[in-house]
């Protein structure tokens, strides 16, 4: 009865569940500091910066604004970095096997990683400050225009594998080599879509720190900054790892540690081209980026939909 | 959603000097905006009129960073005019030079900021990288990378030599490339381009009835510039174009100041090869004759006017300085207008604003009330302040428990 | 013709294959050119005490004292000196010189007066008084008795 609770436990705790996925949050946090800079020819952080900033936040006061709702305003980042981590249990990362798993899990996933934006949402609105208030509506704004094209990419493969679950969509693909190709349309616009939802530049709005000073988070300090930070950066690799085991489903079948290294691999292939696209281009508004995911990201995304619909018709 | 208030300032991530602008706004658009100046005030003014001349020299230069030789300049011209000295040809040469090093410098680093604004932080640290080549010829010239303290009553302190003038030419030409390059990023990377066209629109009529200087207004087709207009050092024997666009808005602006930072480069080859001999100062007396002057010079963000009015000893009795961003502030409410959130530190960003050099004393007079003045001494002008506030609803006891230390 | 991404070929050949523009300071140290505005330094032979780089410098950072007979010294306020070099162009008998010597941070506010003359000890790092606010003729008396 012990044995049949303590693996289970350890995989969701320490390995490939929290403490995994804190730790590969903070790696690629410093990738992703380290290449901005180094494409800004300056130096960059040292390996150990993330860890030092999160010490470093845990170890200050938290203040509460007066007039905040108490509870909401503590709760809320443990509830995003939960999410979070509970989305990775569906998404195989290095065989064609996620932890937990079942037909409609994909759908399921997508609903966790949902849960960290109204997270943001309602840390804003709790705050009860201007800039917070204004950074949460811009995060619901904003999840609203990259929502749809995101869905839609990530469930065209699904349509082409004919299963709603991650790991039947990995093994479906690994068995026939090449098919990954016909979704590539789809994982150009998810790329970018990723790019909303972690709110990176060109769609870092709701956290524009020259706009509204801090966005959701202006009034958290702290632990509180410190988790949430926390669950940003597991959200970048839970968001590559499900790219990564939809898109680009290769090297599912290898022994374990080149398994994991192709993992690494892939993911980190993900946050290199986040990062250089953070690198290279401006801020949009508001409303040049829900004209921008309306009229050109969610109609390719329909033109991925239809292109798998007719693959699917074709190739059976 | 409803309207709200947001304070811009006084400290905000957008504004690099404090200044107060509370914005109203009505979801995301903005119906109106409020300033309020005065928090970058130091009694500059005042100060000058304890100091000499030749000290005021260094006093004038430190009301801003970035356009010190500028203020510096506009002083000295005030002084040598009413001491009716002739400046040799060379000093004058020389003052062009570290002029147009000068709008260089601001230029660049204002393309920097620019970015940084807009999220684009990658332009910002290239073109301050680039700045650095800059600062590092004005250190070699001058022997500091601001402030450079080239002026004297008479001419300019240090000379150009040959060796030098070389290295000036050779950092010109790395100058010149980074800048085409950077009119090339500017005229063709889209998220740029969609971010600033548009916001911070001001018609060529508002410019002229709200009377804005420099680049700003030159972006909205208003070619007013000093150094044209009212020539003074060596600009009439130099050649060189005002840039002017017809945007209107705050691309227009980046367009004009990246098209400036060119004609300076014209402008520098063309001193360094024209460049006189002879003394590059005259003798100067310490006591100037009463008299006074106005002098007008293009700082990099416009138009700089200095007054000074000398009354025969070796201190000025009054120093007037209008900076160029006090006349381009004003027009920020009308160019806020019907704009989006997200545009405020960039159109605030775009006039190139120094609140350092704005922040003087004004003298209003109210229509309704009359012209009326007081003069207070310290004490006493304390207690007037605690009296208005207390009668405004601070309750001081309450704050000054706040105060307490807890032991 | 625009499209995002302009930057991306600068950013990947010119910055992140070059070494990049950073001085890793302290290891590596910004060097400036010959003429830069730095810490004073004073000749004491040559100074006549015309007290003229005390009259015009315009913060009252520099003072110059009589330790004797034709011996002066020159004491300078390294948080009111401007670095102008007004006085080192008032002096008619270049008394003074300004070095490339940059690195002035001290950590007491007492130790930014400093003895500047050249026939002090190394760097003249070494505070003539702790308190600069003494009035200027008990620190004369300080520095003759710390010169003796």
């Amino acid at each position: 009865m012990m044995q049949s609770i303590l693996t289970p436990l350890f995989n969701i705790v320490v390995f490939p569940g929290f403490l995994f996925l804190a730790a590969m949050g903070m790696l690629g946090q410093y990738v992703d500091r380290k290449l901005y800079a180094r494409l800004q020819n300056r130096v960059g952080p040292p390996f150990i910066q993330p860890l030092a900033d999160f010490i470093k936040l845990s170890a200050k006061q938290e203040t509460l604004p007066e007039g905040a709702d108490r509870r909401m305003f503590l709760v809320l980042p443990l509830v995003a970095l939960a999410a979070t981590v509970t989305a990775s249990f569906y998404i195989p990362m290095w065989s064609d096997k996620a932890l937990f798993s079942f037909d409609g899990d994909i759908i399921v996933t997508l609903y966790f990683l949902m849960i960290p934006t109204v997270s943001f949402f309602l840390a804003g609105h709790a705050s009860t400050s201007l800039y917070a208030e204004i950074g949460a509506v811009r995060a619901i704004t904003q999840f609203f225009a990259y929502e749809v094209p995101l869905f839609l990419a990530v469930l065209s493969p699904a349509l082409l594998a004919g299963t709603w679950s991650i790991s039947g969509i990995a093994a479906f693909y690994a068995a026939r080599p090449g098919w990954w190709l016909f979704n590539i349309l789809g994982f150009g616009v998810g790329m970018v879509a990723v790019l909303g939802k972690l709110e990176k530049v060109p769609f870092d709005i709701p956290e524009a720190e020259t706009e509204i000073v801090g966005g959701a988070f202006t009034e958290y300090s702290g632990r509180l900054l410190a988790l949430f930070k926390m669950t940003v950066d597991v959200e970048a690799i839970v968001a590559a790892s499900l790219l990564a085991a939809i898109f680009l489903p290769f090297g599912l079948g290898l022994p374990a540690l080149l398994g994991f290294l192709v993992y690494l691999l892939k993911v980190f292939l993900v946050l290199v081209l986040l990062t250089l696209l953070r690198t290279i281009m401006a801020r949009l508004r508001i409303d040049q980026m829900m004209a921008f995911c309306w009229k050109i990201l969610a109609p390719l995304a329909f033109v991925q939909i239809v292109a798998s619909l007719v693959l699917k018709g074709v190739l059976s | 959603m409803a309207t709200t208030r947001i304070p811009i300032g006084p400290q905000h991530p957008a504004l690099k000097e404090p200044e107060s602008f509370l914005i109203t706004l009505n979801g995301e658009r903005i119906t109106d905006v409020a300033m309020r100046l005065g928090y970058n005030h130091r009694g500059i003014e005042k100060a000058a009129e304890n100091r000499t001349y030749v000290q005021d020299i260094y006093l004038i230069e430190r009301v801003c960073g970035i356009c010190s030789h500028s203020h510096s300049s506009a002083f000295i011209q005030c002084v040598e005019e009413i001491a009716g000295l002739e400046v040799p040809l060379r000093a004058k040469y020389l003052r062009v030079l570290i002029g147009e090093l000068e709008r260089v410098h601001s230029h660049l680093l204002w393309l920097g900021v620019a970015g940084h604004e807009i999220g684009f932080d990658t332009l910002l640290m290239y073109s301050w990288r680039d700045r650095e080549v800059v600062m590092d010829i004005l250190a070699m010239l001058t022997g500091n990378r601001v402030h450079y303290a080239m002026n004297t009553l008479g001419g300019v302190k240090r000379d150009v030599t040959e060796e030098q003038a070389r290295e000036i030419l050779k950092a010109v030409d790395t100058l010149e490339e980074r800048t085409k390059y950077y009119i090339d990023v500017a005229t063709h990377e889209t998220t740029l381009i969609q971010r600033l066209s548009g916001p911070g629109f001001i018609s060529k009529d508002d410019v002229l009835k709200y009377g804005v200087v420099g680049p700003t207004g030159r972006a909205s087709g208003v070619g007013r510039d000093a150094r044209k207009d009212d020539p003074y050092a060596a600009y009439p024997e130099l050649d060189f174009n005002v840039v002017t666009d017809d945007h209107c808005d705050v691309y227009g602006r980046t367009l004009v100041r990246v098209g400036e930072l060119m004609e300076s480069y014209k402008l520098i080859r063309q001193v360094l090869k024209k460049l006189p001999a002879g003394d590059i100062a005259v003798k100067s007396p310490r006591r100037i004759p009463a008299g006074e002057a106005v002098s007008r010079y293009e700082a990099p963000r416009g138009e700089d006017v200095h007054y000074v009015r000398a009354n025969g000893t070796d201190k000025p009795e009054r120093v007037r300085v209008r900076a160029p961003t006090m006349a381009n502030l004003q027009a920020v409410a009308k160019m806020l207008e019907d704009n989006n959130l997200a545009d405020v530190p960039i159109v605030i960003a775009a006039i190139d604003p120094c609140f350092s050099c704005t922040d003087r004393m004004v003298h209003i007079d109210r229509i309704d009330r009359g012209p009326s003045s007081e003069s207070f001494e310290w004490g006493a002008l304390r207690r007037k302040g605690i009296e208005w506030y207390s009668a405004n609803g601070v309750d001081f006891t309450e704050l000054n428990k706040r105060f307490e230390v807890r032991g | 013709m625009s499209f995002p991404g302009k930057m991306a070929a600068q950013v990947i050949g010119g910055g992140l294959f070059h070494k990049p523009a950073t001085l890793m300071y302290p290891a590596e140290k910004a060097t400036m050119p010959l003429g830069f505005r730095g810490k004073l330094s004073f000749w004491p032979e040559r100074c006549v005490f015309c007290k003229l780089c005390m009259k015009d410098c315009p913060s009252e950072a520099i003072q110059i004292n009589k330790l004797g007979e034709k011996r002066y010294e020159a004491i300078v306020n390294l948080g009111r000196c401007l670095f102008c070099g007004q006085c080192v162009q008032s002096c008619n008998k270049d008394a003074l010189e300004m070095t490339t010597n940059y690195e002035l941070a001290v950590g007491q506010s007492g130790s930014l007066t400093v003895n500047i003359g050249r026939d002090q000890a190394e760097g003249g790092f070494e505070a003539v008084c702790e308190d600069e606010d003494l009035p200027a003729p008990e620190r004369a008396a300080a520095a003759a008795k710390a010169a003796q």
